[in-house]
């Protein structure tokens, strides 16, 4: 591991003896979920609970002409059977829509459609029944009659006057544009001794929780409280919601979030179906589970990417690249999510998009266009791997009409490690980066020169592998910057209580989330450094809007940047705070003592002095022997959110070797490297594993993953046997090396790693399939890269 | 996704099988490994009111060698396939056929007769039989029926079984000292249904084949052979004939589209396939001493 310049520096209340921060320790909830003692939503099970199937539109487009429940409602063991118009009687509908993303526009959405269905999947009808099989028999009885109207499908004429207008009252189908230019594009581009133009397409794909969406809604009309107990990635937005459309208070609204089986991005958002639960635990007075079958994730998950990006790069014969340019469009569905909005992904392209590199001039425009198929949103590294195949699909493409080798061009055009604090073409501040570390990191690992040597042996007897390098910048630990500024009520700070109880171990109360990303492991880890108690010591809540303190939650990389912050800090005051009740016991000085081995200890010679729970046994059950004066608090809360940067950038890199069969266009990955860097590393195996996983799911979209529409808007592989997800057996070994930049806007200096493998690894294999075809002079610019498309490109169908 | 309610029977017999078949007529499926069945109903693409459970039937079980026969029974599951000795020995093709079906889990409870029923045009196991010459024996309240594997597979989905009959078990001419087998198959992930595949047995002699029977699946509604095979028997094999078999054998084809290959997709990947199944058998046969 290179430990950057500064780290040196910076001896903290991390650096401690015992520290479990950099170390490989296992996650406390890791027996609970091995041993089958997790708590899923669909684990639960409350009295009077009924089960809710929605019914499901099967057009892209109609108009509801009627809805005859009336044999489904003598079906056995209905409860109801609820209409959009009867829902929305109690709750409110709502608009994708926030104030900083200028002129971004749609539609009210309604929790069940009324009188018009908009894509494949949009519920018309819940049908609420004693179990989930008997609510599926009965709505197989509902009656919908449909007329169809025309869907809009293609993204691509989506804007032409001849298409209908989706939602006539917006005046056309365009949702957002966003333009940017630094000025000076064209002369750049007349700089340039070459100028190359490529078009990159991606497909539509989504997120795949082994864990589907699920919710069960308790309103208790008792109590006028309203019980969510859901698998989200952001309980605190979830309870304002809620709250804001049922016409609740905040307080009325509980949300528990227990374990959670993958999110990805997917659970982040409000769907209507979640909040038609909601609203029919209200209208129905009883506890009401949604689980979503495999068939509905498909149709309802927010799917995410499926751009359009034409890029072009100018560049001089010595390597130097002088200008990008952009034109990128996407199509969302026939609503912008809410809260977080449809308009983040291309905003996101439009940001990044050259971000790696010295090139100053810079012109882009972005449009999002609406369409009949299910909404799409914010997905594991929103817009980075688009940004990043354009980027860096161009910089080799420049790289190859001037004959330089893609490493060497990125060494030439990188952001050099000492040039920061620095800013994107777009304005985006970079505190620091360390890119050219990162690449020579990269290089060494993968010995370059030798796979280059392999590469050009065994294309002799016609074996065509290739290697594919992609440098990124990766947004995280995000500000207010991202949401709130915008009018969402998203919190991006979070805070963190930590109390000693009466045995002397620690409670630790914090408000971000987990779902599998090692969110308990990592406060724990903190808080037991900090504290200086052993990690079986901390207990760590979470997911609970009554017993956390308040904040955004587990998303955009932010989990360990910023709760991890608010842990520390909320430690840091916990034990000043022991030590004073300490010295007032041991009649010594705070300042001379310390914690270590769960026992207040001499900072000298670390003679223990007194066992934390001798030391909580006298403050709860003899304060009366206390001095006169001391009132111990042995509970601190901290809440912390960055204020000098909107976001805390990192970076890396990553590359791809692989093997294309010419003849049958079967693409066979054989190993991968990704260097990163995300700041101090708190647990090296969990950073080690969202880097993989991140990689895996960018492999998926680079090789497998699509949700192919046909042009009627229906999606037609929404199954697990159409729609491939990337399987253990075609996954190359994935090697991660660091390198460390801790940001200064905390103490902790952590950033964020959730996303980094996802931003770079389809680009990393769109360059090595283009690398190893490159003897056949074809060029691949689409994702998935099926053999379908290679062998098109290749011209053998 | 959760079936529609059914009655269940676990039966005690064939003949009791038979039976409640003949009783229940359209309304009733059999459930062996319930491997396709079971995912088909909880889809209610499939609505059956009574399952008849066959997988207490010892009659159904078992793989032996009778004189130049392996007999297997249906109730043989594809674990059992990829490990018996006996197959290793006289059908090597099934061993490295069932590495490629779906994944473990699949394959320890799948079955050689419900692979065989169901009949998916993508599965490995009937092109196998095909291959093989398998003959398959059905069993109804009449007796048994023998139908050769040519004749057995029908189209998507369909056999020659009938509604009453039941499937008891596949026969296999055992592989003779000079026959070479080979399989292969185009997936888009281990355990996919392939996008083209081949099942192969061959007799390779002096360089050439005295026999060579290729049944291709997953290019059309059923298991095919490869009619082009008849080109390269009894003659010196060059480069050239083999080139020229294979195209002659994607025009033979016409194969269907779906989301995973076009049609031509699908025709070129079965002349690939064409030529190096072709290419490999003939080393196997060098390899294994056929004189060359
Ligand atoms: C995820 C997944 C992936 C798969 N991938 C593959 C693959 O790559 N290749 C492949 O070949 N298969 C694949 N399969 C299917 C698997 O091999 C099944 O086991 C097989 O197709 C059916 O066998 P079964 O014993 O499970 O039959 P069942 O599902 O029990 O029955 C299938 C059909 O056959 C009928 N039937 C069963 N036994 C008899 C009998 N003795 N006589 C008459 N009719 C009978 C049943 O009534 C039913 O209609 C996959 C399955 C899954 C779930």
């Amino acid at each position: 591991m290179i430990v950057a310049r500064r780290q040196a520096e910076r001896l903290s209340v991390l650096d401690r003896p015992n520290s479990y921060i950099g170390k490989t320790v296992p996650r406390p909830n890791l027996d609970r979920l091995m041993q089958g003692r997790g708590l899923y939503v669909s684990d639960i099970e409350l009295p009077r609970m009924a089960h809710v199937v929605f019914l499901r539109s099967p057009h892209a487009h109609a108009k509801i002409v009627a809805i005859d429940a009336s044999a489904a409602k003598r079906m056995p063991g209905v409860i109801a059977i609820v209409t959009g118009r009867e829902l929305a009687a109690v709750i409110t509908p709502w608009v994708g829509v926030l104030s900083h993303l200028k002129r971004l526009k749609s539609a009210p959405q309604y929790a069940m459609a009324i009188d018009r269905v908009c894509w494949q999947g949009e519920a018309v009808a819940a049908v609420v029944a004693t179990s989930r099989a008997l609510a599926e028999d009965a709505g197989e009885q509902v009656l919908v009659d449909y007329e169809e109207l025309e869907a809009v499908t293609d993204m691509q004429t989506a804007l032409d006057p001849k298409t209908p207008v989706i939602h006539p009252a917006l005046g056309d189908n365009l949702a957002f544009e966003r333009l940017h230019d630094t000025g000076n594009v064209d002369q750049a581009f007349e700089a340039a001794d070459e100028v190359v133009e490529a078009e990159f397409v991606f497909g539509r794909h989504t997120g795949v929780t082994l864990e589907p969406r699920s919710v069960v809604a308790d309103w208790n009309s008792a109590e006028g409280r309203l019980t969510i107990y859901q698998g989200t990635q952001a309980p605190h937005m979830v309870q304002n919601i809620a709250a804001l459309h049922l016409g609740l208070r905040e307080q009325q609204v509980r949300v528990v979030c227990k374990d959670v089986g993958g999110s990805f991005g997917i659970k982040v958002h409000i769907y209507a179906d979640e909040m038609a639960t909601y609203a029919l635990s209200k209208l129905l007075r009883r506890p009401i589970k949604f689980v979503a079958d495999r068939v509905e994730s498909f149709n309802t998950d927010i799917h995410a990417r499926d751009h359009r990006c034409k890029g072009r790069i100018g560049v001089r014969r010595d390597g130097a690249i002088t200008a990008f340019k952009i034109d990128d469009l996407t199509g969302i569905g026939p609503y912008s999510m809410y809260p977080r909005t449809s308009a983040i992904e291309a905003n996101q392209v439009v940001n990044l998009v050259g971000g790696p590199y010295t090139t100053k001039s810079y012109r882009a425009r972005a449009r999002v266009v609406f369409q009949n198929k299910n909404v799409m949103c914010q997905y594991r590294a929103v817009g980075h791997p688009i940004a990043c195949a354009v980027t860096e699909g161009l910089v080799d493409l420049a790289a190859i009409r001037i004959g330089m080798d893609p490493v060497q061009i990125r060494k030439r055009n990188l952001i050099a490690d000492d040039a920061y604090p620095c800013a994107s073409p777009t304005g985006l501040r970079f505190e620091q980066l360390s890119h050219q570390a990162c690449l020579t990191k990269l290089v060494e690992m993968m010995d370059y020169a030798g796979l280059r040597a392999e590469q050009a042996t065994l294309r002799r007897t016609n074996i065509y592998r290739g290697i594919g390098v992609a440098s990124f910048i990766e947004v995280t630990n995000p500000s207010a910057a991202f949401y709130g500024v915008g009018g969402a009520r998203i919190s991006s700070q979070d805070g963190v209580a930590v109390r000693l109880d009466a045995q002397g171990s620690v409670i630790c109360q914090t408000s971000i989330t987990e779902q599998g990303q090692g969110s308990e492991a990592l406060t724990a880890q903190i808080v037991a450094t900090v504290l200086g108690v052993a990690m079986e010591r901390v207990r760590v809540i979470l997911g609970d809007t009554d017993n956390t303190p308040y904040g955004g939650g587990t998303w955009a990389s932010r989990g360990a940047g910023i709760g991890g912050e608010a842990a520390l800090q909320a430690a840091k005051v916990l034990r000043k705070n022991i030590l004073d009740v300490a010295a007032a016991i041991l009649q010594s000085n705070p300042a001379e003592l310390d914690i270590a081995g769960n026992a207040v200890v001499n900072a000298g010679d670390r003679e223990p002095r007194i066992e934390l729970s001798e030391l909580a046994r006298i403050v709860y059950f003899r304060p009366d022997t206390l001095p006169p004066g001391i009132q111990p608090e042995l509970m601190a809360t901290r809440h912390f959110v960055p204020r000098e940067y909107p976001f805390a950038f990192t970076n890396g890199v990553q590359a791809s070797w692989l093997e294309v069969d010419p003849e049958t266009g079967f693409i066979r990955l054989l190993k991968h490297w990704v260097v990163e860097d995300c700041g101090t590393i708190i647990n090296p195996q969990l950073v080690d594993e969202q880097i993989r996983g991140g990689v895996v799911q960018g492999l998926g979209a680079a090789l497998f993953e699509k949700c192919v529409y046909d042009e009627r808007g229906q999606l037609t592989n929404a199954n697990m046997a159409d729609y491939l997800v990337p399987m253990a057996g075609e996954m190359p070994d994935i090697d991660v090396g660091h390198v460390v930049s801790p940001t200064r806007e905390s103490e902790l200096g952590a950033k964020g790693a959730g996303e980094a493998g996802t931003a770079g690894a389809a680009a990393a294999v769109i360059n090595a399939v283009n690398d190893a075809l490159g003897p056949f002079g074809t060029l691949v610019t689409e994702i998935p890269l099926t053999p379908q498309v290679i062998l098109t490109a290749l011209g053998r169908l | 996704m959760k079936a529609s309610a059914f009655d269940y029977a676990r039966v005690a017999s064939i003949h009791h099988a038979l039976e409640m078949l003949s009783l229940h007529g359209e309304q009733a499926k059999l459930l062996s490994g319930g491997q396709s069945l079971l995912p088909a109903m909880n889809l209610r693409l499939v609505s059956p009111q009574i399952l008849i459970d066959i997988g207490d039937l010892a009659e159904l079980r078992g793989i032996a060698v009778d004189s130049d026969v392996l007999r297997i029974g249906a109730l043989t599951r594809h674990v059992e396939l990829l490990t018996s000795h006996l197959v290793a020995a006289h059908a090597p093709l099934l061993s490295d056929a069932v590495k490629h079906i779906a994944h473990p889990a699949i394959r320890n409870r799948g079955t050689l007769g419900g692979s065989l029923a169901h009949a998916d045009p993508a599965a490995e196991l009937p092109a196998c039989m095909l291959a093989l010459n398998a003959t398959i024996i059905a069993c109804g309240r009449d007796g048994e029926r023998r139908i050769a594997a040519a004749e057995f597979f029908q189209g998507i989905y369909a056999t020659a079984l009938r509604p009453d009959e039941l499937l008891a078990a596949v026969e296999l001419p055992i592989a003779r000292q000079n026959s070479v087998d080979f399989f292969q198959e185009f997936a888009r992930r281990h355990g996919d249904y392939a996008l083209a595949g081949v099942a192969a047995r061959a007799s390779v002699a002096s360089g050439g084949f005295s026999k060579l029977r290729m049944a291709f699946f997953a290019i059309a509604d059923r298991p095919v052979l490869a009619n082009a095979a008849a080109k390269l028997l009894n003659v010196a094999i060059t480069p050239e004939l083999i080139a020229d078999a294979s195209v002659a054998f994607g025009n033979e084809l016409n194969p269907p589209e779906d989301q995973q290959a076009s049609s031509s997709m699908r025709r070129h990947l079965a002349s690939v396939l064409f030529r190096r199944c072709v290419e490999a058998l003939l080393a196997r046969g060098r390899l294994y001493g056929g004189a060359g």
